[in-house]
Protein backbone atom coordinates (compact mmCIF):
# COMPACT_ATOMS: atom_id res chain seq x y z
CA UNK A 1 0.00 0.00 0.00
CA UNK A 2 0.88 3.20 -0.90
CA UNK A 3 1.89 5.38 2.40
CA UNK A 4 1.95 8.69 0.21
CA UNK A 5 0.61 9.56 -3.11
CA UNK A 6 2.04 13.15 -4.80
CA UNK A 7 0.71 14.23 -7.94
CA UNK A 8 1.24 18.02 -7.73
CA UNK A 9 2.26 21.27 -10.18
CA UNK A 10 2.79 24.28 -8.79
CA UNK A 11 5.28 27.22 -8.30
CA UNK A 12 8.70 27.17 -6.04
CA UNK A 13 9.08 29.88 -3.51
CA UNK A 14 12.43 30.93 -5.82
CA UNK A 15 10.02 30.97 -9.10
CA UNK A 16 10.19 27.86 -10.91
CA UNK A 17 7.27 25.53 -12.05
CA UNK A 18 7.04 22.43 -9.60
CA UNK A 19 5.92 19.41 -11.21
CA UNK A 20 5.99 15.99 -8.85
CA UNK A 21 4.22 12.77 -9.20
CA UNK A 22 5.50 9.67 -7.26
CA UNK A 23 4.20 7.21 -4.62
CA UNK A 24 6.09 5.94 -1.60
CA UNK A 25 5.66 2.76 0.90
CA UNK A 26 7.10 1.95 4.21
CA UNK A 27 10.37 2.62 4.96
CA UNK A 28 12.58 5.74 4.14
CA UNK A 29 11.94 7.56 0.91
CA UNK A 30 14.67 9.54 -0.24
CA UNK A 31 13.61 12.81 -1.93
CA UNK A 32 17.29 14.08 -4.15
CA UNK A 33 18.50 16.34 -6.26
CA UNK A 34 20.74 19.84 -6.21
CA UNK A 35 19.73 23.07 -4.88
CA UNK A 36 17.08 24.32 -6.38
CA UNK A 37 15.90 21.15 -7.83
CA UNK A 38 12.77 22.17 -6.00
CA UNK A 39 12.88 18.97 -3.08
CA UNK A 40 12.24 21.51 -0.24
CA UNK A 41 8.73 22.89 -2.35
CA UNK A 42 7.59 19.29 -2.77
CA UNK A 43 8.15 18.58 1.40
CA UNK A 44 6.36 22.35 1.98
CA UNK A 45 3.45 21.50 -0.19
CA UNK A 46 3.01 17.94 1.11
CA UNK A 47 2.96 19.53 4.55
CA UNK A 48 1.01 22.27 3.68
CA UNK A 49 2.91 25.26 4.37
CA UNK A 50 3.10 25.99 -0.02
CA UNK A 51 -0.50 25.20 -1.83
CA UNK A 52 0.02 23.64 -5.00
CA UNK A 53 -1.45 24.92 -8.27
CA UNK A 54 -3.36 21.93 -8.95
CA UNK A 55 -3.31 18.08 -8.56
CA UNK A 56 -3.84 15.82 -5.23
CA UNK A 57 -1.82 14.56 -2.42
CA UNK A 58 -2.74 11.44 -0.02
CA UNK A 59 -1.56 10.42 3.51
CA UNK A 60 -2.41 6.99 4.74
CA UNK A 61 -4.95 7.37 2.09
CA UNK A 62 -6.62 10.34 3.60
CA UNK A 63 -6.57 13.48 1.30
CA UNK A 64 -4.71 16.18 2.10
CA UNK A 65 -5.34 18.08 -0.78
CA UNK A 66 -7.36 18.06 -4.49
CA UNK A 67 -7.22 21.42 -6.08
CA UNK A 68 -9.94 19.78 -8.45
CA UNK A 69 -12.41 19.21 -5.19
CA UNK A 70 -11.13 22.54 -3.36
CA UNK A 71 -9.52 20.20 -0.61
CA UNK A 72 -6.90 21.42 1.52
CA UNK A 73 -6.74 20.62 4.93
CA UNK A 74 -4.34 23.82 7.00
CA UNK A 75 -1.28 22.08 7.88
CA UNK A 76 -1.95 21.35 11.48
CA UNK A 77 -4.75 18.91 10.69
CA UNK A 78 -2.69 16.79 8.09
CA UNK A 79 -0.42 14.78 10.44
CA UNK A 80 2.85 15.12 8.98
CA UNK A 81 5.67 15.25 11.09
CA UNK A 82 8.55 17.77 10.09
CA UNK A 83 11.88 18.11 10.85
CA UNK A 84 13.24 21.38 9.58
CA UNK A 85 16.82 22.18 8.40
CA UNK A 86 17.87 24.81 11.26
CA UNK A 87 15.48 22.79 14.12
CA UNK A 88 13.30 25.49 15.00
CA UNK A 89 13.04 24.37 18.12
CA UNK A 90 10.80 27.08 20.51
CA UNK A 91 13.53 29.57 22.14
CA UNK A 92 11.15 29.75 25.01
CA UNK A 93 10.60 26.12 26.08
CA UNK A 94 12.75 23.84 27.63
CA UNK A 95 13.71 21.08 25.75
CA UNK A 96 11.16 18.99 27.72
CA UNK A 97 8.13 21.63 26.76
CA UNK A 98 9.77 21.38 23.00
CA UNK A 99 9.61 17.52 23.08
CA UNK A 100 5.72 17.42 24.95
CA UNK A 101 4.66 20.38 22.56
CA UNK A 102 2.21 18.31 20.25
CA UNK A 103 0.75 16.87 23.25
CA UNK A 104 0.11 20.20 24.97
CA UNK A 105 -0.89 22.75 22.08
CA UNK A 106 -1.25 20.09 19.50
CA UNK A 107 -4.01 18.07 21.28
CA UNK A 108 -2.56 14.96 19.68
CA UNK A 109 -2.66 11.51 21.50
CA UNK A 110 0.35 10.23 22.03
CA UNK A 111 0.47 6.70 21.69
CA UNK A 112 4.68 6.69 21.29
CA UNK A 113 6.24 6.86 24.62
CA UNK A 114 7.75 10.07 25.66
CA UNK A 115 10.27 8.07 27.65
CA UNK A 116 11.08 5.76 25.01
CA UNK A 117 11.53 8.62 22.06
CA UNK A 118 13.72 9.83 24.90
CA UNK A 119 15.44 7.15 25.39
CA UNK A 120 15.86 6.51 21.66
CA UNK A 121 17.91 10.14 20.96
CA UNK A 122 19.82 9.64 23.97
CA UNK A 123 17.94 12.79 25.09
CA UNK A 124 17.66 11.84 29.08
CA UNK A 125 20.38 14.43 30.32
CA UNK A 126 18.95 17.53 28.15
CA UNK A 127 15.36 17.57 29.33
CA UNK A 128 15.78 20.66 31.50
CA UNK A 129 17.90 22.46 29.06
CA UNK A 130 17.21 25.32 26.89
CA UNK A 131 17.12 25.25 23.27
CA UNK A 132 20.03 28.21 23.34
CA UNK A 133 22.68 25.82 25.14
CA UNK A 134 22.11 23.67 23.10
CA UNK A 135 24.79 21.89 20.60
CA UNK A 136 23.74 22.00 16.85
CA UNK A 137 23.11 17.59 16.56
CA UNK A 138 21.36 18.05 20.20
CA UNK A 139 19.21 20.39 18.63
CA UNK A 140 18.42 18.48 15.50
CA UNK A 141 17.72 15.55 17.86
CA UNK A 142 15.06 17.17 19.93
CA UNK A 143 13.87 18.43 16.86
CA UNK A 144 13.58 15.40 15.62
CA UNK A 145 12.11 13.60 18.66
CA UNK A 146 9.60 16.24 19.22
CA UNK A 147 8.31 15.16 14.97
CA UNK A 148 8.25 11.86 16.26
CA UNK A 149 6.21 12.42 19.41
CA UNK A 150 3.37 14.64 17.43
CA UNK A 151 1.78 11.41 16.10
CA UNK A 152 2.72 12.03 12.51
CA UNK A 153 1.27 9.35 9.73
CA UNK A 154 4.36 10.32 7.85
CA UNK A 155 7.77 12.39 9.43
CA UNK A 156 8.99 14.83 6.25
CA UNK A 157 12.92 15.89 6.82
CA UNK A 158 14.22 18.74 5.14
CA UNK A 159 18.11 18.21 5.03
CA UNK A 160 17.86 17.87 9.16
CA UNK A 161 21.78 17.22 9.01
CA UNK A 162 22.90 19.96 6.48
CA UNK A 163 23.43 22.38 8.96
CA UNK A 164 25.95 20.23 11.14
CA UNK A 165 29.39 19.60 10.36
CA UNK A 166 30.51 15.90 9.21
CA UNK A 167 31.42 14.84 12.61
CA UNK A 168 27.91 15.82 13.76
CA UNK A 169 25.89 14.38 10.89
CA UNK A 170 28.19 10.91 11.39
CA UNK A 171 26.91 11.26 15.35
CA UNK A 172 23.21 11.78 14.36
CA UNK A 173 22.97 8.88 11.13
CA UNK A 174 22.62 6.05 13.83
CA UNK A 175 19.72 7.63 15.11
CA UNK A 176 18.01 7.95 11.96
CA UNK A 177 18.91 4.50 11.23
CA UNK A 178 17.72 3.03 14.49
CA UNK A 179 14.74 5.25 14.24
CA UNK A 180 13.73 3.55 10.88
CA UNK A 181 13.87 0.22 12.92
CA UNK A 182 12.31 0.85 15.85
CA UNK A 183 9.35 3.44 14.79
CA UNK A 184 6.94 2.14 12.00
CA UNK A 185 6.36 5.66 10.63
CA UNK A 186 7.24 6.15 7.09
CA UNK A 187 9.40 9.26 5.97
CA UNK A 188 10.60 10.58 3.07
CA UNK A 189 14.06 12.54 3.83
CA UNK A 190 15.31 15.36 1.56
CA UNK A 191 19.30 15.61 1.19
CA UNK A 192 21.61 16.56 -2.06
CA UNK A 193 24.61 14.60 0.27
CA UNK A 194 24.27 11.08 -1.99
CA UNK A 195 25.99 9.04 1.48
CA UNK A 196 22.95 9.97 3.35
CA UNK A 197 20.50 8.41 0.47
CA UNK A 198 22.76 5.30 -0.10
CA UNK A 199 23.08 5.04 4.42
CA UNK A 200 19.30 5.71 4.65
CA UNK A 201 16.73 5.25 1.87
CA UNK A 202 14.61 2.40 0.30
CA UNK A 203 13.46 4.36 -2.47
CA UNK A 204 14.65 6.69 -4.22
CA UNK A 205 12.83 10.22 -5.87
CA UNK A 206 15.27 12.08 -8.04
CA UNK A 207 14.46 15.15 -9.05
CA UNK A 208 15.63 17.95 -11.42
CA UNK A 209 14.93 21.39 -12.47
CA UNK A 210 11.43 21.49 -11.04
CA UNK A 211 10.60 17.54 -12.02
CA UNK A 212 10.95 14.63 -11.22
CA UNK A 213 13.08 12.69 -13.32
CA UNK A 214 13.35 9.04 -11.86
CA UNK A 215 11.88 6.90 -9.33
CA UNK A 216 12.49 3.88 -7.56
CA UNK A 217 14.69 1.31 -5.31
CA UNK A 218 17.72 2.85 -4.22
CA UNK A 219 19.95 0.87 -5.39
CA UNK A 220 18.36 0.51 -8.91
CA UNK A 221 18.18 3.90 -9.22
CA UNK A 222 21.99 4.32 -8.42
CA UNK A 223 22.47 1.92 -10.96
CA UNK A 224 20.88 3.97 -13.64
CA UNK A 225 23.58 5.88 -15.80
CA UNK A 226 21.08 8.10 -17.13
CA UNK A 227 20.36 9.86 -13.84
CA UNK A 228 24.35 10.38 -13.60
CA UNK A 229 24.19 14.36 -14.24
CA UNK A 230 21.53 14.25 -11.26
CA UNK A 231 22.81 12.37 -8.81
CA UNK A 232 26.14 14.40 -9.10
CA UNK A 233 29.21 13.02 -11.34
CA UNK A 234 31.94 13.28 -8.83
CA UNK A 235 30.12 11.44 -6.07
CA UNK A 236 27.92 9.07 -8.31
CA UNK A 237 28.20 5.42 -7.32
CA UNK A 238 26.14 2.33 -6.55
CA UNK A 239 24.93 0.98 -3.38
CA UNK A 240 25.71 -2.92 -3.47
CA UNK A 241 24.72 -5.39 -1.18
CA UNK A 242 26.99 -8.41 0.40
CA UNK A 243 27.46 -10.75 3.01
CA UNK A 244 30.24 -10.80 5.31
CA UNK A 245 31.75 -14.36 5.18
CA UNK A 246 35.33 -13.89 7.02
CA UNK A 247 36.73 -11.27 9.18
CA UNK A 248 40.32 -11.26 9.34
CA UNK A 249 41.51 -9.02 12.37
CA UNK A 250 45.39 -9.28 11.64
CA UNK A 251 44.91 -7.18 8.77
CA UNK A 252 41.72 -5.37 9.92
CA UNK A 253 39.92 -6.93 6.69
CA UNK A 254 36.87 -7.89 5.97
CA UNK A 255 35.84 -10.27 3.41
CA UNK A 256 32.14 -9.78 1.92
CA UNK A 257 30.41 -11.92 -0.54
CA UNK A 258 28.58 -9.89 -3.28
CA UNK A 259 26.87 -12.60 -5.12
CA UNK A 260 29.55 -15.81 -6.17
CA UNK A 261 32.67 -13.55 -5.54
CA UNK A 262 34.08 -11.88 -2.60
CA UNK A 263 36.17 -8.23 -1.90
CA UNK A 264 37.51 -7.49 0.61
CA UNK A 265 37.01 -3.92 2.56
CA UNK A 266 38.21 -2.29 5.79
CA UNK A 267 36.81 -3.08 9.48
CA UNK A 268 36.61 -5.96 11.43
CA UNK A 269 33.48 -4.55 13.60
CA UNK A 270 31.43 -7.16 11.57
CA UNK A 271 29.75 -10.26 12.07
CA UNK A 272 30.15 -13.26 9.95
CA UNK A 273 26.72 -14.04 8.08
CA UNK A 274 25.51 -9.98 9.15
CA UNK A 275 24.39 -8.08 5.60
CA UNK A 276 25.62 -4.62 4.86
CA UNK A 277 25.22 -2.27 2.11
CA UNK A 278 28.48 -0.97 0.24
CA UNK A 279 28.30 2.43 -1.51
CA UNK A 280 30.72 1.78 -4.16
CA UNK A 281 31.78 5.04 -6.34
CA UNK A 282 31.99 5.04 -9.98
CA UNK A 283 35.40 7.28 -10.20
CA UNK A 284 36.78 4.28 -7.67
CA UNK A 285 36.42 1.58 -10.34
CA UNK A 286 38.93 0.84 -12.90
CA UNK A 287 38.04 -2.17 -15.86
CA UNK A 288 40.81 -4.18 -16.66
CA UNK A 289 40.04 -6.47 -20.22
CA UNK A 290 42.59 -9.35 -18.24
CA UNK A 291 43.81 -9.80 -14.90
CA UNK A 292 46.75 -7.35 -14.83
CA UNK A 293 49.75 -8.75 -12.65
CA UNK A 294 51.39 -7.85 -9.45
CA UNK A 295 49.05 -4.73 -8.67
CA UNK A 296 47.72 -3.48 -5.15
CA UNK A 297 44.17 -3.98 -6.06
CA UNK A 298 43.08 -7.09 -4.40
CA UNK A 299 39.54 -6.36 -5.05
CA UNK A 300 39.18 -7.72 -9.03
CA UNK A 301 35.06 -8.34 -9.89
CA UNK A 302 34.54 -10.35 -13.36
CA UNK A 303 31.42 -8.69 -15.01
CA UNK A 304 29.91 -8.16 -18.03
CA UNK A 305 29.59 -4.72 -19.69
CA UNK A 306 26.13 -3.81 -20.41
CA UNK A 307 26.22 -0.46 -21.38
CA UNK A 308 28.53 2.44 -22.22
CA UNK A 309 26.88 5.85 -21.85
CA UNK A 310 29.16 9.12 -23.17
CA UNK A 311 28.37 12.36 -23.72
CA UNK A 312 30.73 15.32 -25.10
CA UNK A 313 32.83 15.61 -21.73
CA UNK A 314 35.94 13.48 -21.18
CA UNK A 315 34.17 11.01 -19.58
CA UNK A 316 32.53 7.72 -20.30
CA UNK A 317 29.98 5.58 -18.21
CA UNK A 318 30.16 1.81 -17.72
CA UNK A 319 27.68 -0.11 -16.08
CA UNK A 320 29.19 -3.62 -15.13
CA UNK A 321 26.45 -6.21 -14.18
CA UNK A 322 28.11 -8.67 -11.33
CA UNK A 323 25.48 -11.53 -10.56
CA UNK A 324 22.59 -9.77 -9.90
CA UNK A 325 23.46 -6.45 -9.01
CA UNK A 326 25.66 -3.57 -10.74
CA UNK A 327 28.62 -1.59 -10.57
CA UNK A 328 29.25 1.86 -11.87
CA UNK A 329 32.50 2.61 -13.49
CA UNK A 330 33.70 6.01 -14.78
CA UNK A 331 36.85 6.24 -16.76
CA UNK A 332 37.94 8.18 -19.80
CA UNK A 333 36.31 8.25 -22.92
CA UNK A 334 39.78 7.48 -24.34
CA UNK A 335 40.44 4.77 -22.40
CA UNK A 336 37.23 3.18 -23.24
CA UNK A 337 38.09 3.73 -26.81
CA UNK A 338 41.20 2.41 -26.65
CA UNK A 339 40.37 -1.02 -25.13
CA UNK A 340 37.82 -1.14 -27.73
CA UNK A 341 35.17 -1.64 -24.85
CA UNK A 342 31.67 -2.71 -26.26
CA UNK A 343 28.57 -3.92 -24.67
CA UNK A 344 28.42 -7.78 -23.75
CA UNK A 345 31.88 -7.81 -23.59
CA UNK A 346 33.47 -9.65 -20.02
CA UNK A 347 35.94 -7.05 -18.22
CA UNK A 348 37.28 -7.37 -14.85
CA UNK A 349 36.09 -4.41 -12.52
CA UNK A 350 39.26 -3.43 -10.03
CA UNK A 351 38.37 -1.82 -6.85
CA UNK A 352 41.02 -0.71 -3.99
CA UNK A 353 39.06 -1.53 -1.06
CA UNK A 354 40.45 1.59 0.73
CA UNK A 355 38.12 3.58 -1.60
CA UNK A 356 34.50 1.97 -0.58
CA UNK A 357 34.22 4.17 2.79
CA UNK A 358 33.91 3.04 5.80
CA UNK A 359 30.81 5.22 6.57
CA UNK A 360 28.60 4.26 3.67
CA UNK A 361 28.53 0.80 4.99
CA UNK A 362 25.09 0.28 7.14
CA UNK A 363 24.22 -3.27 9.21
CA UNK A 364 20.76 -4.07 7.60
CA UNK A 365 18.42 -5.31 10.25
CA UNK A 366 15.02 -6.99 9.36
CA UNK A 367 13.59 -3.96 8.11
CA UNK A 368 16.25 -3.59 5.08
CA UNK A 369 13.27 -3.61 2.77
CA UNK A 370 16.41 -3.46 0.02
CA UNK A 371 16.75 -7.20 -0.33
CA UNK B 1 1.54 64.07 52.12
CA UNK B 2 -1.77 66.45 51.88
CA UNK B 3 -5.28 64.41 51.47
CA UNK B 4 -5.30 66.55 48.05
CA UNK B 5 -2.25 65.43 46.84
CA UNK B 6 -3.00 61.77 47.24
CA UNK B 7 -6.67 62.57 45.97
CA UNK B 8 -5.20 63.55 42.57
CA UNK B 9 -2.14 60.86 42.49
CA UNK B 10 -4.85 58.35 42.89
CA UNK B 11 -6.90 60.06 40.28
CA UNK B 12 -3.88 59.91 38.01
CA UNK B 13 -3.17 56.64 38.17
CA UNK B 14 -6.71 55.60 37.71
CA UNK B 15 -6.55 57.84 34.45
CA UNK B 16 -3.52 56.39 33.32
CA UNK B 17 -3.90 52.68 34.38
CA UNK B 18 -7.76 53.16 32.17
CA UNK B 19 -6.41 54.68 29.07
CA UNK B 20 -3.24 52.17 28.71
CA UNK B 21 -5.52 49.09 29.19
CA UNK B 22 -8.39 50.07 27.03
CA UNK B 23 -5.44 51.03 24.30
CA UNK B 24 -3.49 47.43 24.52
CA UNK B 25 -5.90 45.41 22.68
CA UNK B 26 -6.45 48.01 19.60
CA UNK B 27 -2.79 48.74 19.47
CA UNK B 28 -1.89 45.23 19.80
CA UNK B 29 -4.45 44.44 16.50
CA UNK B 30 -3.29 47.52 15.11
CA UNK B 31 0.41 46.65 15.47
CA UNK B 32 -0.18 43.11 13.93
CA UNK B 33 -2.05 44.47 11.35
CA UNK B 34 1.24 46.52 10.62
CA UNK B 35 3.51 43.81 10.87
CA UNK B 36 1.67 41.01 9.53
CA UNK B 37 0.22 41.99 6.53
CA UNK B 38 0.24 44.09 3.17
CA UNK B 39 -2.31 45.83 1.83
CA UNK B 40 -2.98 49.49 -0.28
CA UNK B 41 -2.93 51.88 2.21
CA UNK B 42 -1.15 50.37 4.89
CA UNK B 43 1.15 53.44 4.91
CA UNK B 44 -1.35 55.49 5.62
CA UNK B 45 -2.80 53.61 8.73
CA UNK B 46 0.84 53.83 9.85
CA UNK B 47 0.56 57.74 9.04
CA UNK B 48 -3.02 57.89 10.65
CA UNK B 49 -1.35 56.08 13.83
CA UNK B 50 1.53 58.18 14.40
CA UNK B 51 -0.34 61.34 13.96
CA UNK B 52 -0.74 61.63 17.84
CA UNK B 53 2.68 61.75 18.19
CA UNK B 54 3.79 64.88 15.65
CA UNK B 55 0.39 66.94 15.66
CA UNK B 56 0.32 69.58 18.51
CA UNK B 57 -1.31 68.06 21.85
CA UNK B 58 -3.98 70.73 21.89
CA UNK B 59 -4.77 69.95 18.37
CA UNK B 60 -5.53 66.22 19.35
CA UNK B 61 -7.23 67.84 22.28
CA UNK B 62 -9.61 70.09 20.02
CA UNK B 63 -10.38 67.26 17.82
CA UNK B 64 -11.68 64.91 20.66
CA UNK B 65 -13.82 67.80 21.76
CA UNK B 66 -15.61 68.03 18.16
CA UNK B 67 -16.07 64.32 18.29
CA UNK B 68 -16.49 63.35 21.56
CA UNK B 69 -18.02 66.09 22.96
CA UNK B 70 -21.69 66.20 24.18
CA UNK B 71 -22.79 67.21 20.79
CA UNK B 72 -20.13 65.71 18.66
CA UNK B 73 -21.05 62.88 16.40
CA UNK B 74 -19.33 60.01 18.05
CA UNK B 75 -19.90 61.36 21.81
CA UNK B 76 -23.88 61.54 21.11
CA UNK B 77 -23.97 57.64 19.86
CA UNK B 78 -21.91 56.46 22.78
CA UNK B 79 -23.91 58.54 25.17
CA UNK B 80 -27.63 56.94 23.72
CA UNK B 81 -26.15 53.43 23.17
CA UNK B 82 -24.18 53.01 26.01
CA UNK B 83 -24.28 55.74 28.63
CA UNK B 84 -20.94 57.41 27.90
CA UNK B 85 -19.59 60.55 28.53
CA UNK B 86 -16.52 62.04 28.24
CA UNK B 87 -16.99 65.79 27.94
CA UNK B 88 -15.60 67.18 31.63
CA UNK B 89 -15.12 63.66 33.07
CA UNK B 90 -12.17 61.55 34.12
CA UNK B 91 -13.40 59.34 31.47
CA UNK B 92 -12.28 62.14 29.05
CA UNK B 93 -8.94 62.73 30.71
CA UNK B 94 -8.65 58.92 30.59
CA UNK B 95 -9.56 58.99 26.52
CA UNK B 96 -7.28 61.65 25.41
CA UNK B 97 -4.17 59.94 27.58
CA UNK B 98 -5.24 56.69 25.62
CA UNK B 99 -5.20 58.27 22.10
CA UNK B 100 -1.52 60.55 22.96
CA UNK B 101 -0.08 57.34 24.20
CA UNK B 102 -1.49 55.66 20.99
CA UNK B 103 1.77 55.33 19.02
CA UNK B 104 4.10 54.89 22.08
CA UNK B 105 1.93 51.49 22.08
CA UNK B 106 1.74 50.64 18.63
CA UNK B 107 5.60 50.95 17.97
CA UNK B 108 7.15 48.07 20.16
CA UNK B 109 4.26 46.01 19.45
CA UNK B 110 4.78 45.53 16.17
CA UNK B 111 8.59 45.70 15.96
CA UNK B 112 8.17 43.04 18.62
CA UNK B 113 5.83 40.88 16.59
CA UNK B 114 7.92 41.23 13.70
CA UNK B 115 10.66 39.83 15.57
CA UNK B 116 9.11 36.66 16.10
CA UNK B 117 10.42 33.98 13.65
CA UNK B 118 7.10 33.23 11.65
CA UNK B 119 8.93 29.46 11.23
CA UNK B 120 8.66 29.01 14.44
CA UNK B 121 4.46 29.39 13.80
CA UNK B 122 5.19 27.01 10.60
CA UNK B 123 7.07 24.40 12.97
CA UNK B 124 3.83 24.79 15.69
CA UNK B 125 1.64 24.05 12.86
CA UNK B 126 3.24 20.68 11.88
CA UNK B 127 2.99 19.93 15.45
CA UNK B 128 -0.88 19.64 15.20
CA UNK B 129 -1.27 23.31 16.87
CA UNK B 130 -3.93 25.75 15.35
CA UNK B 131 -3.38 29.49 14.52
CA UNK B 132 -4.95 30.99 17.83
CA UNK B 133 -2.76 27.71 20.08
CA UNK B 134 -0.12 28.86 18.19
CA UNK B 135 -0.69 32.69 18.63
CA UNK B 136 -1.24 31.71 22.41
CA UNK B 137 2.33 29.62 23.21
CA UNK B 138 4.40 30.89 20.32
CA UNK B 139 4.02 34.41 19.01
CA UNK B 140 2.71 36.00 22.26
CA UNK B 141 5.26 34.83 25.06
CA UNK B 142 7.85 35.71 22.11
CA UNK B 143 6.76 39.01 21.76
CA UNK B 144 5.79 39.59 25.60
CA UNK B 145 9.51 41.59 25.97
CA UNK B 146 7.82 44.16 23.29
CA UNK B 147 4.44 44.12 24.69
CA UNK B 148 5.71 45.30 28.43
CA UNK B 149 7.93 47.60 27.01
CA UNK B 150 5.09 49.25 25.31
CA UNK B 151 2.75 49.08 28.03
CA UNK B 152 4.93 50.94 30.02
CA UNK B 153 5.92 53.59 27.66
CA UNK B 154 2.17 54.26 26.88
CA UNK B 155 1.71 54.11 30.58
CA UNK B 156 4.10 56.84 31.33
CA UNK B 157 3.18 59.07 28.66
CA UNK B 158 -0.73 58.72 29.99
CA UNK B 159 0.68 59.48 33.42
CA UNK B 160 2.01 62.82 31.67
CA UNK B 161 -0.55 64.17 29.55
CA UNK B 162 -0.89 67.69 29.50
CA UNK B 163 -2.06 69.77 26.55
CA UNK B 164 -4.65 67.26 24.94
CA UNK B 165 -6.21 66.62 28.59
CA UNK B 166 -6.74 70.47 29.18
CA UNK B 167 -8.33 71.28 25.86
CA UNK B 168 -10.51 68.45 25.97
CA UNK B 169 -12.10 68.35 29.81
CA UNK B 170 -10.32 71.06 31.09
CA UNK B 171 -8.41 71.50 34.84
CA UNK B 172 -11.03 70.69 37.11
CA UNK B 173 -10.28 69.31 40.36
CA UNK B 174 -11.43 66.01 41.42
CA UNK B 175 -12.24 65.04 38.14
CA UNK B 176 -10.01 65.84 35.42
CA UNK B 177 -7.08 67.60 37.15
CA UNK B 178 -3.85 64.56 36.71
CA UNK B 179 -0.91 65.17 38.30
CA UNK B 180 0.22 67.58 35.19
CA UNK B 181 -2.45 69.84 34.93
CA UNK B 182 -2.42 69.77 39.25
CA UNK B 183 1.29 70.85 39.29
CA UNK B 184 0.73 73.13 36.59
CA UNK B 185 -2.01 75.27 38.59
CA UNK B 186 0.00 75.00 41.55
CA UNK B 187 3.10 76.42 40.05
CA UNK B 188 0.91 79.65 38.61
CA UNK B 189 -0.11 80.18 42.63
CA UNK B 190 2.47 81.94 44.61
CA UNK B 191 2.34 79.49 47.36
CA UNK B 192 2.14 76.18 45.73
CA UNK B 193 5.36 75.72 45.15
CA UNK B 194 6.29 72.83 47.94
CA UNK B 195 3.21 71.30 47.02
CA UNK B 196 4.16 71.06 43.46
CA UNK B 197 7.23 69.98 44.68
CA UNK B 198 5.76 67.02 46.67
CA UNK B 199 3.40 66.22 43.51
CA UNK B 200 6.84 66.37 41.38
CA UNK B 201 8.59 63.98 43.47
CA UNK B 202 5.49 61.24 43.38
CA UNK B 203 5.29 61.35 39.52
CA UNK B 204 8.58 59.76 39.58
CA UNK B 205 8.52 57.60 41.83
CA UNK B 206 5.80 56.19 40.07
CA UNK B 207 7.60 56.44 36.92
CA UNK B 208 10.42 54.72 38.79
CA UNK B 209 8.17 51.86 39.56
CA UNK B 210 6.57 51.24 36.70
CA UNK B 211 9.92 50.75 34.99
CA UNK B 212 11.24 48.18 37.90
CA UNK B 213 8.03 46.38 37.73
CA UNK B 214 8.07 45.78 34.42
CA UNK B 215 11.74 44.80 34.29
CA UNK B 216 11.04 42.49 37.40
CA UNK B 217 8.10 40.97 35.08
CA UNK B 218 10.30 40.90 32.29
CA UNK B 219 12.71 39.07 33.65
CA UNK B 220 10.21 36.48 34.95
CA UNK B 221 8.85 35.59 31.98
CA UNK B 222 11.82 35.44 29.24
CA UNK B 223 13.81 33.11 31.28
CA UNK B 224 17.29 33.20 30.73
CA UNK B 225 19.45 30.37 28.89
CA UNK B 226 21.06 28.28 31.68
CA UNK B 227 22.70 25.18 32.07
Amino acid sequence: MSVLTVDITGMAGAGFPVRARFETGPGITGLFGHSGAGKTTVLKMIAGMLRPQSGRIETNGRVCFDGERGIDLPPHKRQTGFVFQDGRLFPHLTVRRNLSYASWAGSRRNSRSFAGIVDLLGLGNHLDRWPATLSGGERQRVAIGRALLSEPAILLMDEPLSSLDYARRMDILPYLEQIRQETQIPMVYVSHEIDEMARLTDTLVVMSHGEVIGAGETAEMFARLDLGPALGRQKAGVVVHGTVVAVDADWGLATVDIGGQTIEVAGTDFETGQTIRLMVRARDVSVALQAPDKLSIRNRIRCVLDEISTDDSAFAELSLRCGDQVIRSRITRRSASELGLRSGQHVIALLKSVSVERRAMVPQGEQGALR
Amino acid sequence: MSEAALAIIVLSAKVALAATLFSLPFAFIVAWVLARSEFRGKSLLQAAVTLPLVVPPVVTGYVLLILFGAKGPVGRFLFEWFGLTFAFRWTGAALAAGVMAFPLLVRPLRLSIEAVDRGLEEAAATLGASRMISFLTITLPLAMPGVLAGTLLGFAKALGEFGATITFVSNIPGETQTLSLAVYSLLQSPSGDAEALRLILASVAIALAAVVISEWLARKIKPEPRR
